[in-house]
């Protein structure tokens, strides 16, 4: 006897409500998978756009250390895409299909990376604070409901260890370093501080997929509850090394935890619909790579055809 | 015969570097994602190579320099790589093509340097000879693959193999250092590296239907610290920091 | 006359940590052949020495089960307790059985 979409609906909930992962062919309410789809894909493409910023000082990395370092982790990033991409592709939509919403522009990625990479510090801050926000929220969803999410989640977490720690050893290094180098680990700071912050979403109150993702466990925490997770953590680190959280209203308050200033919602909203300092750029990159690979990927199918 | 070893080796490293720092340009801008990152472990194979030699480098001189400095302080015409391996990227067809020159001639040649009389140098290369492998798999396939893909694909290997072809000479070319440390046992014999790495390139040029070009001009000068006008480009950008702020620790 | 363009098929990829251990699935890729379906696993999965082994298969060879018939695959399995060791008694004072 076939269960009817009710039936359906009250059994999903009960395996979400008792940590019991879904699976790709496990059944599951249209809006979950549009929402999955949106994340994920979303999660991917951010990894992936996520190489450029980077990308920008590989040629200009001041050692050999420093340079296959900043190379791994890099690819790295890559990597993680390719996990991601894999995961979404079980809901049904191909990787082809999300690469073309992503250069129509129907798809986003995390805004952080249409901020310019200007010195070599920026490489420690986005290792630091880029890479802290989101292991601070990746950490979050190894727990996440949809299985193939979670098991790639378990993988990247294990695997972005080492890209915080690497951000602030040259963070330190910068901090510690000659005059002009402190100056750039200042300036670094600067300029990543807020877009890190913005890295967790709007407020809770404001945030249109929040309720709907924690109830069916796509999300475990809320934008707000992560961000301070990640602001009382860092705050100390900058503290050790002789920077300053670019934050006049910062307070640390009587449970130990840090209220700061008002994030730049305009800013926010801006750089989201489009209007970022790199985005035309970061889109053009990507698109370009992939126009010119056409006839690589052409000739690969032909020759796998024969 | 330390300065000869000292420049020998400067000259492994140096072929590595710039290939592996041409390779790592490519990072974020491979033809599709899996291939970016298969092209970035070779380049990362290729610094950890040029970082090994330039550790050894700098002990055979016993100068007080670094591996960095090696790397990060010397001008353009103490630069010894191979002409081919500063050529740009171009596109993915020249990206292999060169690659799979220089892997025909890394396997070739680490193959005889595993048994050089030098400890350190045999160590380095038996070690790099199984990440060359990898990669001499890996470019002679893909040579054979856009060979025979379509015929855009051939047109574009068969330019690319037009355009480096001259820079295969001077692979081959011995001068006073190769000569004096074959003498010893330690270098390799250009010679014989030059008719395997000729059968190579043959076989897989037959296997991917395209043709080997027509001897003409030939490229020289690596050797003397002589180059294309690209290596200084490179350089200009990959020691801007270390010269820019000489009292920076990085 | 317009090419195809596409990213490939889908490969699933098992990886051997240490030789005597199963091969566990660590994740797919896209790849148009097999050489380059062996080399993206490869390099995507092995690159901190996660393996002394690697196998590739075409997503599309992989045989699973439906959601609809586990109930009549798995379940059957669960009153078959005198399958595991734990059903039986054994005399106090038998050691290492």
């Amino acid at each position: 006897m076939k269960k009817n979409t009710e039936q359906l609906e009250r059994e999903f909930q009960e395996k979400i409500d008792n940590e019991v992962k879904i699976e790709p062919k496990d059944w599951m309410p249209d809006a979950y998978r549009k929402n999955l789809i949106r994340q994920i894909s979303q999660h991917a493409h951010s990894e992936v756009i996520g190489m450029q910023p980077e990308g920008n000082w590989i040629t200009r990395a001041p050692s050999l250390r420093a340079k296959k370092i900043l190379l791994a982790k890099i690819q790295d990033e890559g990597g993680h895409g390719l996990y991601l991409y894999s995961a979404a592709e079980t809901l049904g939509v191909s990787r082809d299909t999300f690469l073309q919403w992503l250069h129509e522009g129907k798809a986003k990625y995390s805004s952080i990376f249409n901020y310019p990479t200007l010195n070599w510090a920026d490489m420690g801050a986005i290792g630091w604070l880029v890479d802290g926000a989101a292991i601070v929220n990746q950490v979050s969803l190894q727990k996440t409901s949809y299985g193939p999410y979670s098991r790639a989640m378990v993988r990247i977490c294990k695997e972005e260890s080492f890209h915080q720690r690497q951000g602030y050893e040259i963070m330190t290094k910068m901090a510690r370093g000659t005059k002009e180098q402190k100056q750039m680990a200042q300036d670094a700071l600067n300029r990543f501080w807020w877009p890190a912050l913005m890295m967790f979403g709007p407020h809770d109150s404001d945030s249109a997929h929040s309720s709907q993702s924690l109830k069916w466990k796509i999300k475990r925490e809320s934008n707000d509850t992560l961000r301070q997770r990640f602001i009382d953590k860092t705050i100390p680190q900058a503290e050790l090394i002789g920077l300053t959280v670019p934050d006049p209203d910062l307070e640390l308050q009587p449970n130990g935890s840090y209220k700061t200033g008002e994030i730049n919602w305009d800013e926010f909203w801006n750089v989201v619909k489009g209007n970022g300092p790199c985005n035309k750029q970061r889109l053009a990159h990507h698109k370009k790579a992939h126009d010119e690979g056409r006839w690589v990927r052409e000739a690969c199918l032909a020759f796998a055809e024969n | 015969m330390k300065n000869q070893l000292f420049k020998y080796t400067l000259r492994l490293g140096d072929n590595a570097l710039i290939l592996g720092h041409r390779l790592a340009e490519n990072c974020s801008r491979g033809p599709y994602l899996e291939e970016d990152l298969s092209i970035t472990n070779t380049s990362l194979d290729l610094l950890g190579q040029a970082e090994a030699f330039y550790k050894y480098a700098a002990k055979v001189e016993d100068a007080g320099r670094t591996e960095d400095d090696l790397a990060y302080k010397r001008p353009e015409i103490e630069f010894y790589n191979l002409q081919l391996t500063e050529q740009p990227n171009g596109d993915f067809a020249h990206i292999q093509v060169r690659q799979f020159f220089m892997d025909a001639f890394n396997y070739y040649l680490y193959l005889q340097l595993k048994e050089s009389k030098d400890q350190t140098l045999a160590a380095i290369a038996a070690k790099s000879l199984k990440e060359v492998t990898y990669h001499l798999r890996r470019s002679s396939e893909w040579m054979i693959r856009l060979g025979k893909g379509t015929q855009e694909s051939k047109q574009k290997m068969q330019q690319a193999l037009e355009d480096l072809w001259q820079f295969t000479h001077e692979m081959f070319v011995a001068d006073e250092v190769d000569e004096t440390l074959l003498k010893e046992g330690i270098a390799a014999d250009l010679q014989i590296l030059k008719k395997h790495w000729n059968t190579k390139v043959n076989e897989i040029l037959k296997q991917a239907n395209l043709q080997r070009p027509e001897d003409g001009y030939h490229a020289t000068g690596s050797k003397k610290g002589y180059h294309t006008e690209y290596l200084g480009y490179i350089l200009a950008e990959m020691q801007y920091l270390p010269r820019a702020y000489p009292h920076a620790k990085w | 006359m317009k090419t195809k363009d596409n990213q490939g098929p889908l490969w699933e990829v098992f990886t051997q940590k240490k030789q005597g251990q199963p091969f566990r699935h660590s994740g797919s890729i896209h790849a148009y052949d097999k050489n380059l379906a062996i080399e993206a696993a490869r390099d995507l999965f092995t690159r901190r020495n996660e393996g002394t082994g690697l196998w590739v298969v075409k997503s599309e060879h992989i045989i699973d089960v439906q959601p609809e018939d586990a109930e009549s695959f798995f379940e059957p399995a669960n009153d078959k307790i005198y399958r595991h060791p734990t059903f039986y008694e054994i005399p106090d004072g038998v050691k290492n059985m």
